[in-house]
C-alpha cells in the first residue's frame, strides 16, 4: 500500500470545490513534494506536517513523499490542506486504515495540534452539496462547521487524536498532549454592545421617518445636512430597524463574514444585519473586494442583506462611488485576480452621508458658509448622478433646533418602529411574493405601472409633475415605490394621494442636492 | 581510528554483506580518485552498481537517506563514469544505489537498501 487518499476543499470566493489528495511514498531518497498549484502558505505544509506527526508520535515516512492535490488546475491556497494531505500520506504509510469519503480540513501546529481556519463554514457547505457529509475540523471551528444543516462534523484537538481514532496504534500516539487553549486567532469576536437605540435621537421628526421608511422598504437612502445634525447617528440606527435575517440569508452572511474574519470563528449563524461602515480613504479594492492572488471580499460584500453606509460620501474617490452602480443593480460583484475569478454577493442597502458644501455650513440660509456657488457644485458632483438615481430617499437633515434638544425622552425606541417596519415586510411580502419580489425598492417600473397601477385620484399630483417636467419618468417610479412603503407602513393597501405627496416630500427634500 | 570512522566502516561491511546476499558481487571496495570515494562498486546481473553507505547509531540528526542530497548524487554518477573510465569498461547499466545502516551498538543493526536513485 503506497498510496492514500483523502478528501479537502479548495475555496474560490465563497465557491468551494471538493479536492482529493493523493498521496504517494516513492522508494526513493527522501522529499517531500507537494503537486497541484500550491501557493507558498501550502507549500510550507510540508514542514509543519513534518513536525506534527513527528511530535504526534507518528513519524513520516522517511522516504520520497509526493502529494497531489487533485484537480490539478485549481489553484489551492491556505494552511486548510494541511490534515488532509498528513492523513494521506499517514494512509500511504498504511500506519491508519481508510478514511473513506470524510473530509478534513484544518491547519496543524508543529506540536500536532489542530488550529482552526478561515472560511470553515462555505468549505462545510460545499463539502455536503458535493456529497461528502463527514468533515473533520479543528475543535475551534466545530461549531460553526455544525452550522450546515446535514454535515456530520467532528472536533478534534490534536492530530494523535485523530488518528487514534482512524486505527493508528495507540501506543506510540502522543495522546496525552493537550494544547492550551489560545487556539483562537487572537481577537475575540467584538462583544456587541447594545445597538444604538433610536431613543437616543432628539428631534428629527422628518429623518426618523425617512428612516423608518429605507428600513420598512429596503430604499437606499442619502442624508444631507451640516455636521453635527446627526446624519451618522441616524444612520447608525438603521440596522437595528431591520428585521432578522431568515435561514438563508443568514448562512450567505455568515459564510461571508467566516472568510474575512480575523476573529475566531463563528458560533452560530449571523442573524442581524450587518453594518459596514468603511472611512473614506477606501480604496476600490476594499469596498469592492480585491487583494492580490485570488481576490477576498471588501465591505460591500461585508455589508450583504445588511447596511453599507458611506459617511462624508463626497470625499470618496469617484471611482469608488461608480464601483457601487453595479452591485446596486445585481446584488452581486464579480471581481478577476490572476488568480481567478471570484464571485461574492453584495445586496446591500446603501446609506450616504454628506455635507452640503466643504466647509459644511451652507444649510438653512447658509449664511456663514464661506463656499463659492462653483465649490458647492464640484463638492456634490462627486456624487454621479447614475449613483444617485438609485436612491430612492434623499433627505436633508437639518439642525436640531433647541426646543427639540430640551425634550429628550419623548422619542420612540427602537423596537417600537422595528415593530412597525416589520408588519411593514410582511405586508409588501404578501403582495409582491407572487411576483416574486420582497421589497418595494425591487418592483420595476412596469409593475409599477402595470400589476399594481393605481387609480388616476391618486397619482394626480405625480401625473402634473410629470407633465410640468418637474419629476423624469424615473423619479415618477421611484415616487411610487416610496409611496407604496408609506401604505405598507400605514397599513393600507394602496397608497392614497397623501402617501404619494409625502413620497413626493422625501424624495425631493434634499433636491437642492441632486 | 576515530570513532566515526569505526562506525562507518562497520557500516560498510554490513552493506557488502547485505548487498552479497541480494545476488550482486561486489568488484571494488572503496575506490578513490581526486574526486571522491566510492564505497562499494558491485554488479547486479548485467548492470553496474555504485553504492553509497550511510551508517547512523540513532535517527537523532535524520535519516541516513536525508544525508545524500542532489550535490552527493551528482557526484556519484561523475565518480561513476570515473570508475569506468579507469577500469577501460563501457557498461550499458549504470545505477547508483544508496545503503543506509542503523546500528545502535545493541541489537541488530538495520540495513535499509535504495536502488536506482536519482
Amino acid at each position: 500500500m503506497g498510496l492514500g487518499r483523502t478528501y479537502s476543499v479548495a475555496l474560490v470566493g465563497l465557491n468551494g470545490y471538493i479536492v482529493e489528495v493523493e498521496a504517494d511514498i516513492g522508494q526513493t531518497l527522501p522529499a517531500f513534494i507537494i503537486l497541484g498549484l500550491p501557493d507558498a502558505s501550502l507549500n510550507e505544509a510540508k514542514e509543519r506536517i513534518r513536525s506534527a506527526a513527528q511530535n504526534s508520535g507518528i513519524p513520516l515516512s522517511r522516504r520520497k513523499i509526493t502529494a497531489n492535490l487533485i484537480p490539478a488546475s485549481l489553484p489551492k491556497r491556505g494552511s486548510g490542506f494541511d490534515l488532509a494531505i498528513t492523513m494521506a500520506v499517514l494512509r500511504a504509510a498504511n500506519d491508519i486504515k481508510s478514511t473513506e469519503r470524510t473530509v478534513f480540513i484544518a491547519e496543524l501546529g508543529l506540536d500536532g495540534r489542530l488550529r482552526p481556519v478561515r472560511g470553515i463554514l462555505p468549505a462545510v457547505m460545499a463539502a455536503v452539496q458535493a456529497g461528502y457529509p463527514d468533515v473533520v475540523v479543528a475543535q475551534a471551528n466545530e461549531a460553526e462547521a455544525g452550522l450546515v444543516p446535514g454535515a456530520r462534523v467532528r472536533g478534534y484537538r490534536t492530530l494523535a487524536r485523530l488518528a487514534c481514532d482512524f486505527g493508528a496504534d495507540p501506543q506510540e500516539l502522543a495522546l496525552d498532549f493537550e494544547p492550551d487553549d489560545e487556539d483562537s486567532y487572537g481577537d475575540d469576536p467584538a462583544v456587541a454592545g447594545p445597538d444604538p437605540d433610536m431613543c437616543d435621537v432628539a428631534g428629527q421628526a422628518e429623518a426618523r421617518k425617512a428612516l423608518e421608511v429605507a428600513a420598512a422598504g429596503a430604499h437606499h437612502l442619502l442624508l444631507s445636512g451640516p455636521p453635527g445634525a446627526g446624519k451618522t447617528m441616524l444612520a447608525e440606527r438603521l440596522p437595528g430597524l431591520l428585521p432578522d435575517l431568515a435561514d438563508g440569508e443568514a448562512m450567505e452572511v455568515t459564510a461571508i463574514h467566516s472568510l474575512c474574519a480575523l476573529s475566531s470563528a463563528a458560533v452560530q449563524l449571523l442573524r442581524r444585519p450587518p453594518f459596514e461602515n468603511p472611512h473614506h480613504t477606501a480604496t476600490a479594492a476594499a469596498i469592492i473586494g480585491g487583494g492580490s492572488g485570488l481576490p477576498r471580499p471588501g465591505a460591500a460584500s461585508r455589508a450583504h442583506r445588511g447596511v453599507l453606509f458611506l459617511d462624508e460620501a463626497p470625499e470618496y474617490e469617484r471611482r469608488v462611488l461608480d464601483a457601487l452602480r453595479q452591485p446596486l443593480e445585481s446584488g452581486e460583484l464579480v471581481i478577476h485576480r490572476s488568480a481567478g475569478t471570484a464571485a461574492y454577493p453584495a445586496r446591500f442597502q446603501l446609506v450616504l452621508a454628506a455635507n452640503p458644501c466643504p466647509c459644511g455650513k451652507a444649510s438653512g440660509k447658509g449664511l456663514d458658509c464661506t463656499c463659492t456657488p462653483m465649490m458647492r457644485r464640484r463638492y456634490l458632483a462627486r456624487m454621479s448622478g447614475p449613483l444617485l438615481d438609485r436612491v430612492d430617499i434623499q433627505l436633508q437633515v437639518e439642525r436640531v433646533s433647541l426646543a427639540d434638544f430640551g425634550q429628550t425622552g419623548a422619542e420612540e425606541d427602537t423596537a417600537t418602529v422595528a415593530a412597525r417596519v416589520r408588519a411593514a415586510r410582511d405586508r409588501q411580502l404578501e403582495r409582491l411574493r407572487p411576483l416574486g419580489l420582497e421589497t418595494n425598492s425591487q418592483v420595476p417600473g412596469r409593475v409599477l405601472r402595470g400589476a399594481l397601477r393605481l387609480p388616476p385620484p391618486a397619482t394626480r399630483i405625480l401625473d402634473r409633475s410629470l407633465e410640468r417636467g418637474v419629476l423624469t419618468a424615473r423619479g415618477y417610479d421611484r415616487v411610487l415605490r416610496l409611496a407604496w412603503t408609506l401604505a405598507d407602513l400605514a397599513c393600507r393597501d394602496a397608497p392614497d394621494d397623501n402617501d404619494i405627496g409625502q413620497a413626493l416630500g422625501l424624495r425631493q427634500a434634499a433636491s437642492a442636492v441632486a | 581510528m576515530r570513532a566515526k570512522d569505526m562506525l562507518g566502516r562497520r557500516g560498510e561491511e554490513l552493506a557488502a554483506g547485505y548487498l552479497e546476499s541480494q545476488g550482486m558481487r561486489i568488484v571494488d571496495r572503496n575506490w578513490r580518485c581526486a574526486e571522491g570515494e566510492i564505497d562499494i562498486v558491485a554488479l547486479d546481473g548485467d548492470s553496474l552498481v555504485i553504492a553509497e553507505v550511510k551508517t547512523r547509531k540513532s535517527l537523532a540528526y535524520g535519516h541516513p537517506f536525508e544525508a545524500v542530497g542532489v550535490a552527493k548524487l551528482a557526484r556519484l554518477h561523475r565518480l561513476a563514469s570515473a570508475w569506468c573510465r579507469d577500469h577501460e569498461l563501457r557498461m550499458p547499466f549504470r545505477r547508483v544505489d544508496v545503503v543506509a545502516v542503523l546500528d545502535d551498538g545493541a541489537g541488530q543493526p538495520r540495513v535499509e537498501h535504495l536502488k536506482g536513485v536519482g
